[in-house]
């Protein structure tokens, strides 16, 4: 047996322990490192149950990796945040309304992306969820740029959880009843105990369900609470990772990259009408140049979805247009098999020209050419509530 | 019948100059529940150390490798259509292929359960 993930990559610092670590020892867990974390992968129930779980009750994730920044205007004006933030991504912030929250990623001058995030108006500051692996650059990208306007907060004594499922919403308000009344992509600060939490009704599963963060020292007991409800069970990051692909969304440094733009990567449903041409506030943000002549004119390849016939193709795979042509038309950047569409599903960039659902493609699986149908997404239906 | 293992996490069961094979427990584990099984072709020639089989996880896949020279001749097509054979009953139900040795002197190279014991844990 020799394991082939393609993925991996040595971390650079020793390995963070967060706070939760203890608890999914204790719960089972299978650790390993992930983004410089020690990370639960999955519990007992393993990928394909938690995975199954998840979109049949509920699943609760410890995401607490991930970086918590609160951005904070000098003038004390939230709108003065808003506006300075706009200067490095192509999103319409200065219009968020407080309690609500947006997708967003900071683009390179060159127009690729350095890095996607979540921004939520907070009333007096803005919340910033980043990956993991780009905390440090981003925080650092962040004061450099911002700092004459803006403080810039990472939130180190913060553990993030996210519940997602049906039964999310049941459970959570067993805690918080007022998050029943949440629509997706709302944002607010809750106590949960007299703990100061900011939850936002969103994920990364295309399910209904939200995002939860709580002061480290009360984490351990809010998630216990939260298993108290009978529909609610741990969920590893392994899991996480196939609900997001099925749901046909992006994981940093692998569909998105330095070296893919936003049009390309097939969100230009993120670039609200403000930020593009004839609107209020057109480019101002890094490789506005690229992005805007590409949202008027189109890209050269774009993200696609695929099914794979048979078995699943892997991140790296490159994609041909026949079983025996040599030149390589695209890759394949996520691929895994679906629990719940119970088939092998992939995401990957092709050229513009071909980009057309229901076209025929063979993905090279170590000189084995595996025919591909490119395929809407998401795989399985989104069920936010709106 | 003897069981051997190999360091890639593989059990040997020997029958005279005919080997079952299949990953071991520990092996399992640490892929995770299977999704996609590949075996090799009955009656196709295979050296030891060369990918006789995949095995994918939801995570990753995996080669298989012989741990014996010789020729395939039986495989588990119920792994195929049933991958989590190979989780619930690895040493069992679970296992791979079955191949004809050439050289049973290979069989010595293999590790005992102490010796594997070591390894996996």
């Amino acid at each position: 047996m020799n394991s082939r993930p393609s993925t991996a990559s040595p971390p650079a610092d020793p390995l963070r322990r967060l706070p939760l670590h203890d608890l999914h020892v204790a719960h089972g867990a299978r650790m390993e490192p992930f983004a410089g974390c020690v990370m639960p992968i999955h519990y007992t129930l393993g990928v394909l149950g938690e995975h199954r779980h998840t979109r049949a009750a509920a699943g609760l994730f410890d995401v607490s990796h991930m970086g918590q920044i609160i951005l904070r205007a000098r003038s004390g004006e939230n709108r003065d945040a808003a506006l300075a933030l706009e200067t490095l991504v192509p999103v319409d912030v200065v219009s968020l309304r407080q309690g609500r929250q947006r997708y967003a990623f900071f683009t390179t001058p060159s127009g690729g992306i350095s890095d996607d995030l979540m921004i939520a108006n907070l009333n007096t500051c803005l919340y910033l969820v980043v990956n993991a692996a780009r905390i440090a650059s981003d925080v650092a990208y962040l004061r450099e740029r911002l700092s004459a306007h803006c403080t810039v907060e990472v939130l180190t004594d913060r553990a993030l959880l996210a519940i997602q499922g049906p039964s999310a919403c049941a459970a959570l308000s067993a805690l918080v009843p007022m998050v029943a009344a949440m629509r997706f992509m709302d944002a607010d600060v809750f106590s949960i105990d007299g703990a100061s939490c900011f939850i936002t009704r969103s994920g990364y599963t295309g399910e209904d369900g939200f995002e939860i963060s709580v002061p480290a020292a009360m984490a351990a007991t809010i998630v216990e609470r939260l298993l108290d409800h009978a529909s609610v069970k741990l969920i590893g990051l392994g899991a996480r990772d196939s609900l997001r692909l099925e749901s046909g969304l992006c994981l940093y440094g692998h569909d998105l990259t330095a070296d893919t733009t936003p049009v390309e990567a097939a969100l230009e449903w993120a670039i609200q009408p403000a930020r593009r041409v004839g609107g209020a506030r057109v480019g101002g943000f890094p490789g506005s140049e690229v992005i805007l002549s590409q949202l008027s004119h189109g890209a050269e390849r774009k993200r696609v979805g695929f099914r794979p016939d048979a078995r699943p193709v892997r991140e790296g795979a490159a994609l041909f247009a026949d079983a025996t042509s040599n030149a390589a038309l695209g890759q394949i950047t996520s691929g895994t098999y679906a629990p719940s569409a119970q088939c092998p599903v992939a995401m990957g960039y092709v050229p513009a020209s071909v980009a057309h659902i229901g076209t025929r493609l063979f993905a090279d699986v170590r000189g084995q050419r595996i025919p591909v149908t490119l395929s809407d997404m998401p795989f399985v239906p989104h069920r936010y509530r709106r | 019948m003897e069981i051997r293992y190999t360091a890639e996490h593989e059990w040997v069961a020997i029958d005279g100059n005919r080997a079952t094979v299949g990953i071991t427990d520990y092996a399992q584990r640490a892929l995770g529940d299977l999704v996609f099984v590949q075996l090799p072709t009955v009656g196709s020639a295979i050296s030891r150390g060369a990918v006789a089989a995949v095995v994918e996880s939801v995570k990753a896949a995996s080669d298989i490798y012989s741990p014996l020279t010789g020729r395939i001749i039986e495989v588990n097509a119920a792994t195929v259509s049933d991958p989590s054979l190979v989780n619930s009953d690895p040493m069992g139900a679970g296992w791979l292929f079955k191949i004809e040795c050439n050289d049973t002197s290979e069989l010595t190279q293999l590790l005992d359960e102490s010796a594997y014991r070591q390894i996996a844990q």
